[in-house]
């Protein structure tokens, strides 16, 4: 069978799949819509939470960025993985105990005022909103790829499939699609690495294959093959970064500290039962999300290295039929500069004659491994999973955000039960269409947000959440002044460093470059955006009335880990 | 303060204790092993592995999954004692 009818089947097996859990999932009411009624066992909740927070990024682009990257390639590693620390150790074990809804919900009752609410929910929409596009650009772009339907029928196909089951069932829906959808992205993630780690290696185990020999009776590590690969290449060692280590350092704190402040990872928490719980599937989270974090710097290694083989100085014609696949989709360009009819893949860009959208190592390493054509398929599906589980996340926030958050807790709080059911149906089919929108037709800005979203809410959420915590004194005076400066900051250096607005524009960024404040990138900002927003709520905090004793109790209350009942929005 | 305010202050007071040790591990493994100390580690070599590169891409990880699994025990066990557990 080919390749696009084994993509039908397996993609057709899954989303039926989905489908059926969603209307065995139905919600009945507010608390199932947000909060899948709250009985969600931990490693159900692990699942989920894993499936949530690998999104079309981890899958398809994660491995290929590192590919190219390198050692640099290590912030996303650690900080897409550190992150969980955080959130368990500092956040869900609180946040559950607590037991309300949303995010925005706790801003707004810890610091007693409206106006943080809605400063939480302005943040919450700005993270959720630039990231769902992003997903829905995957959806889209795998469908074009495996399926040869037309990208925007993708992005539409897909976002039929997130709508049945998103505003059919909530949350509740949500979390057993999402174990499903764990399961796909897993065994489509796995089963091509384990295949192409015994081909290159002889070992199984990617992990350990990624530092074993060659299979090729040579002896030679596979690291130092590569490594002396990219140096005769003109590239830097694979194992040795070009970042300076402030930036790696900083933009490794800003993707933790954003992981632990992203709102559909944290709502996740306010599904299970009591707060052992919620300190338990954070473990089975990292754990599940682990698995593929280790694999793919792995796979990143083994497709790095193959690719090399296969292309470098052999001649075009010869070329395997995936390359020209892929050729077709642009995302492979071979342009024979010195018309001598070979593929010279350098490090300098004058003597260069190939580019390689990295977004395709992941998707065409099966191929170019020349593994069978049902791995192939596989991999679509488990690109499909990864990228509808957390754009599914994400509009469950921006729902509840607006339902919840918005209408009933500040225009309009006397809506019933029901009608707010209704508002957070109808809040959540206007954000697939406008995340479609943007799936279909991306403003040249949204992949560059998406990689800032979590210097947005590294900047915004963490501080204010982790204060609400563990500072018993600081105010809503304090929280809010932080949250606004460190957004505003964020938002100001992006602009300027990212977009070069203030600078003439896009063509300007190359050579600000020089005036990065501490050297630090746009990506990394985030840590000292979160900083400032910490010293700043400090600081306003000394200058204005303290928080009222009703709220000191609250925080008292949920430092202990009894008593915490179910999850509940009056 | 009354017994049920000391009793509070008392677990809170251990319960930071171990967070202060676990994200003390936490930045030891990944800012320190795989970042600062990352060159002066590199030069020991385990399998294929440098050892600072190993730790930035791999070894970090596992701690991190091995550490919230501590916290979870530590903290089961912080409950029973101070009789918060449910």
């Amino acid at each position: 069978m080919s390749v696009q009818t084994w993509t039908y089947i397996l993609v057709g097996i899954t989303f039926a799949l989905y489908i059926g859990i969603a209307i065995w999932s139905r919600a009945g009411s507010t608390k199932e819509f947000y909060v899948a009624g709250g009985g969600v066992s931990p490693l159900a909740n692990g699942m989920a939470t894993a499936a949530d927070w690998m999104s079309a990024a981890s899958f398809i682009s994660m491995a290929g960025i590192i590919a190219f990257a390198g050692y640099d390639g290590s912030v996303y590693l650690m900080g897409w993985t550190g992150g969980y620390v955080l959130l368990a150790l500092l956040l869900a074990p609180y946040l559950r105990k607590f037991g309300k809804f949303t995010v925005p919900d706790f801003i707004g009752d810890r610091y007693y005022s409206n106006t943080a609410r809605i400063v939480a929910v302005i943040c919450a929409l700005l993270v959720s909103f630039t990231y769902v596009a992003g997903q829905m650009r995957g959806v889209g772009l795998v469908f074009s790829r495996f399926l040869e339907v037309d990208i925007n029928t993708g992005v539409i196909i897909g976002m039929i499939i997130v709508l049945f089951y998103a505003v059919l069932g909530g949350m509740k829906g949500i979390t057993y699609t999402q174990v499903a959808q764990y399961c796909v992205l897993i065994f489509a993630f796995m089963v091509p690495a384990i295949f192409i780690s015994i081909q290159m290696t002889g070992n199984p185990i990617p992990q350990l294959g990624m530092g074993s020999t060659l299979n090729d009776g040579s002896g030679t590590f596979l690291l130092d093959k590569l490594d002396g690969l990219s140096t005769e290449l003109g590239f830097n060692e694979y194992t040795d970064g070009s970042k300076s280590m402030t930036d790696i350092f900083a933009i490794t704190l800003a993707l933790m500290v954003g992981t632990a402040g992203l709102p559909h990872v944290i709502v996740r928490f306010f599904t299970v039962k009591r707060v052992k719980d919620a300190r338990k599937s954070a473990g089975w989270a990292l754990l599940l999300i682990a698995i593929l974090y280790t694999t793919a710097p792995a796979v990143a290694v083994f497709a790095r290295t193959n690719m090399i083989n296969t292309v470098s100085d052999q001649p075009y014609a010869d070329m395997p039929e995936w390359f020209s696949t892929w050729e077709k989709t642009e995302l492979i360009k071979f342009d024979d500069k010195n018309g001598d009819g070979k593929i010279q893949y350098v490090a300098d860009v004058k003597l260069n004659e190939l580019t390689v959208d990295r977004d395709i190592m992941v998707l065409a390493n099966p191929e170019i491994a020349n593994l069978p054509a049902w791995v192939i398929a596989l991999v679509a599906a488990g690109s499909l999973a990864a990228a509808l589980s957390t754009a599914a996340g994400l509009l469950l926030v921006i729902s509840s955000s607006i339902s919840h958050d918005l209408i009933k807790k500040v225009l309009k709080p006397e809506i019933s039960e029901k009608g707010e059911l209704w508002a957070a149906r109808g809040a959540a089919t206007v954000a697939v269409v406008i995340a479609g929108y943007f799936g279909i037709d991306p403003p040249g800005f949204v992949a560059a947000v998406v990689a800032l979203a979590f210097g947005l809410a590294a900047a915004s959420f963490f501080p204010a959440i982790v204060l609400g915590i563990f500072y018993k004194k600081m105010n809503k005076e304090g929280a809010i002044a932080g949250m606004v400066v460190g957004i505003l900051l964020m938002l100001f250096y992006m602009l300027k460093f990212k977009f070069g607005i203030f600078d003439g524009g896009k063509a300007a960024v190359a050579g600000l470059k020089e005036s990065w404040w501490f050297g630090i990138s746009p990506e990394g900002f985030g840590t000292v955006a979160m900083l400032v927003n910490f010293a700043v709520s400090i600081v306003v905090m000394q200058f204005t009335p303290p928080p009222p004793q009703n709220v000191q109790d609250i925080v008292e209350d949920i430092r202990i880990p009894s008593g915490a009942g179910a999850a509940t929005g009056h | 303060m009354n017994d049920k305010q000391q009793k509070a202050s008392a677990y809170w007071k251990e319960n930071v204790r171990y967070l202060f040790i676990l994200l003390g591990i936490w930045f030891a493994v990944s800012y320190g092993a795989g970042i600062l100390f990352k060159e002066a580690l590199d030069s020991i070599q385990i399998g294929g592995f440098k050892l600072g590169f190993w730790f930035a891409q791999q070894g970090s990880i596992y701690v991190f999954v091995i550490l919230i699994f501590v916290y979870v025990r530590l903290m089961n066990k912080l409950d029973k004692k101070y009789g918060y557990d449910e």
